[in-house]
């Protein structure tokens, strides 16, 4: 599995099912981060307590302690680790419900991993700091966030108002892989999957306007994956 | 429980019995009451004739003596029916009369008392058959002669009997009349039943195609029974719906899980090259995948038909939610050949839930793009989705100008797993419409598949393609008002902050 190139980060995986957490953890250490594991809720809890972690993935339903009390437990101590929860249960109340104790993004079970690492991969970017530039800048492609503009090499590109919120969550997350379904959930706000190609259409379409008749490609379809702007200049 | 006691138990039975009961006790009242008074009424006019034939008969003895008497009586004993006459002498000797033979202790008793008597009129032998009834007077003349008037009751007590007989026959010809009327009534009634609790036996022990009888006129028994009839169509109806679920479930499902099965058993048999076995595995991961999404909308599905998806219906803007699908999806109409229009005619606030609504109109248009084009590049591809209200209802339609579904096929295509036959070689699960039915239904609205162009307003009168009409109640508040309610500000100052 491609690294984004992200450095390592330190993850803990809270799954009481040992067949897919030992998958999972051997994924984690191919893609270049140190995962931990605890295989119930309440080791789990310690674990995230006595040591410093750049995202958490916890399962819902945990023996001993279940996931979303380990995230309210968290939070009301003021520890605000970035945390992926993962569940059988893909409805949206339970999705709300799982943001609602504190969870950052939510994951259904079953899951592909190039989708569980990008989301996590975006999710220790999170940490790193709040994003406040109102300018975002990957190689010569510029976007304005205040002037609702954005440019490359010099020359303006006139993009519909998606396509603008598109690239804008593209280059947010520039360098990382991020899949259609995050981009349907952060860009047009749906949870569901459209049985047609739409994501990739809207790319394309963007994709002609940035990266059509400059010197090298922005937008790089990442296979089996997703899409990921960077500077592939050199 | 014997053919008897079944019969004694019925309702008809008891009533019948009750009816018989009573009906016999009146009549015998009637008869007692009308024969008494007969009796009482001849009687006395028996005594009022007998006391004028005295009256006329003292006045001839008063004027002739005991001669004229006895010519009086003689001359009256020969007209024909007369009443009774006898006069004896003081050594009790007959004189004249017509009566043979009376007990002697009548002809003692002279003082004038009514008396009732046996007697053996003049002529006759006497025997007991000729023996019979009269009301007597007898009276003591002077010079001891006794004076006998009477009349005879033969005629009172054949009347009593012929009244009697008459009432008997009557009681017996009613009661056996009642018993066979009865007895028809209820083998039917009982016959009906009989067999409407075979029917309904049968059809417990699982004969669901099984119907009661319908004799058909119309009676309370052809009620009740067309009446559970419809009743049996109805759950034969839903029990055939989830036969068909459960065999497509496991047609769709074993389907998949067979040929990825086969696969892998394939490339465990045979020596493969890391190429091929690597194949085999992206294969067999689409396939996977594939499933889990027909597994994910069927659970969706249930979970929506069951009303638990947890969602929560808030007022919202069914236009910001077509426009913001139909952005989504206009592009990839386009890159198909599609020509796609979207015409937001009103703007009417529903109470809903975006993410499902979003869902069933994204699963409509998918459907227009998969099923919708026409056939052999006769026309240009067109997909038109509409958002029009009325007073109470936000209608919304998505058009093509593709094949249609036959009229036959539009409530059965709603059905879980349902693909018609021109779209089974289509990518897809089949369960596209079983959403949106009940998503819509959730809603509390309709659902319509009808021709396109059915409605007047759309310009596209002779094409043959679907339109697929989502019909919603509007937000009771906004109904039939303008924009701004507070619910709306609520709902846009929410959607605002998320």
């Amino acid at each position: 599995m491609p690294c984004s190139g992200n450095e390592k980060m330190r993850i803990l995986v809270i799954e009481d099912d040992r067949e897919a957490a030992d998958y999972l953890l051997k994924a984690l250490k191919e893609a270049g981060h140190s995962p931990d594991h605890a295989d119930n809720g309440e080791d789990g809890l310690e674990l995230a307590i006595s040591n410093t972690w750049d995202v958490l993935v916890i399962d819902r339903m945990l023996p001993k302690r279940d996931g979303l009390s380990i995230i309210e437990t968290l939070r009301a101590s003021g520890d605000e680790t970035p945390v992926l929860i993962l569940s059988a249960l893909s409805q949206v109340d339970d999705r709300v419900k799982g943001l609602r104790a504190g969870g950052d993004d939510y994951l259904s079970k079953p899951y592909a991993f190039s989708e569980l690492l990008a989301r996590v991969e975006v999710l220790s970017r999170r940490k790193a700091g709040p994003q406040v530039e109102t300018k975002l800048q990957t190689a010569d492609l510029v976007l304005d966030r205040l002037a609702h503009s954005v440019s490359r090499a010099g020359q303006e590109i006139v993009l519909q108002p998606r396509e603008f919120r598109l690239l804008e969550y593209l280059m947010k997350h520039a360098g990382q892989v991020v899949t259609r379904t995050m981009l349907l959930e952060n860009v047009w706000d749906y949870h569901f999957d459209p049985q047609t190609n739409v994501i990739d259409v809207h790319i394309s379409r963007l994709r002609s306007k940035i990266d059509k008749g400059f010197d090298f490609p922005l937008l790089h379809t990442v296979r089996g994956a997703g899409y990921s702007i960077r500077d592939s200049s050199h | 429980m014997t053919a008897l006691t079944r019969i004694l138990s019925t309702t008809a039975f008891k009533l019948a019995a009750i009816y018989l009961t009573s009906f016999t006790a009146l009549s015998v009242f009637l008869f007692i009451f009308i024969s008494n008074n007969t009796d009482d009424l001849m009687n006395k006019q028996v005594v009022q004739t007998v006391d004028a034939e005295i009256q006329g008969l003292a006045e001839q003895y008063a004027q002739n003596g005991i001669n004229g008497l006895v010519v009086g009586v003689e001359r009256r004993v020969r007209s024909p029916n007369s009443n009774l006459y006898l006069i004896l002498d003081y050594a009790g000797n007959f004189i004249t009369g017509n009566i043979a033979y009376l007990p002697e202790k009548v002809l003692s008793e002279s003082d004038g008392r009514i008396q009732v008597v046996t007697y053996t009129p003049l002529g006759l032998p006497e025997t007991d058959e000729n023996k019979a009834r009269a009301i007597v007077r007898i009276f003591e003349l002077p010079g001891n002669f006794k004076l006998l008037v009477g009349r005879d009751l033969e005629d009172q007590v054949h009347l009593k009997s012929l009244l009697g007989d008459a009432l008997t026959l009557w009681l017996v010809g009613m009661i056996v009349l009642a018993g066979i009327t009865w007895f028809f009534l209820n083998r039917r009634i009982l016959k009906r039943i009989d067999n409407l609790s075979m029917s309904s036996r049968q059809i417990m022990e699982g004969d669901l195609a099984g119907r009661l009888d319908v004799t058909g006129n119309g009676d309370e028994f052809d009620r009740l029974a067309s009446n559970l009839n419809v009743m049996l169509d109805r759950i034969e109806e839903l029990m055939q719906g989830l036969k068909e679920v459960s065999d497509n479930i496991a047609h769709d499902l074993k389907t998949p899980l067979t040929r990825m099965r086969g696969r892998v058993e394939a490339a465990l048999r045979q020596d493969m090259s890391a190429d091929d076995g690597r194949k085999c595995l992206e294969d067999t991961l689409v396939e996977t995948d594939e499933l889990i999404n027909t597994f994910n909308a069927l659970l969706r599905i249930a979970r929506v038909e069951a009303g638990s998806t947890g969602a929560q219906l808030k007022p919202l803007k069914l236009s910001d939610i077509v426009r913001d699908v139909c952005e989504l999806y206009e592009p990839v109409a386009e890159d198909d050949g599609v020509e796609f229009s979207v015409q937001i005619e009103d703007e009417p606030v529903i109470d809903g839930d975006r993410e499902l609504l979003a869902q069933a109109l994204a699963n409509l248009i998918e459907n227009a793009l998969k099923y919708g084009r026409p056939p052999q590049d006769t026309a240009k591809p067109l997909i038109k989705v509409v958002l029009s209200a009325t007073k109470e209802q936000a209608i919304l339609r998505v058009e093509d100008n593709g094949a249609g579904i036959a009229e036959a096929d539009r409530e059965r295509v709603c059905n879980r797993f349902v693909r018609l036959d021109g779209s089974r070689h289509a990518p897809g699960s089949g369960l596209g419409l079983s959403l949106i039915k009940a998503v819509v239904t959730l809603h509390q609205g309709e659902l319509q598949l009808i021709s396109a162009g059915s409605e007047n307003d759309s310009g596209s009168k002779g094409q043959s393609g679907l339109c697929a009409r989502v019909v919603l109640p509007r937000n009771k508040g906004q109904r039939g008002e303008g924009e701004g309610n507070e619910a709306w500000d609520k709902a846009q100052k929410k959607n605002a902050t998320s």
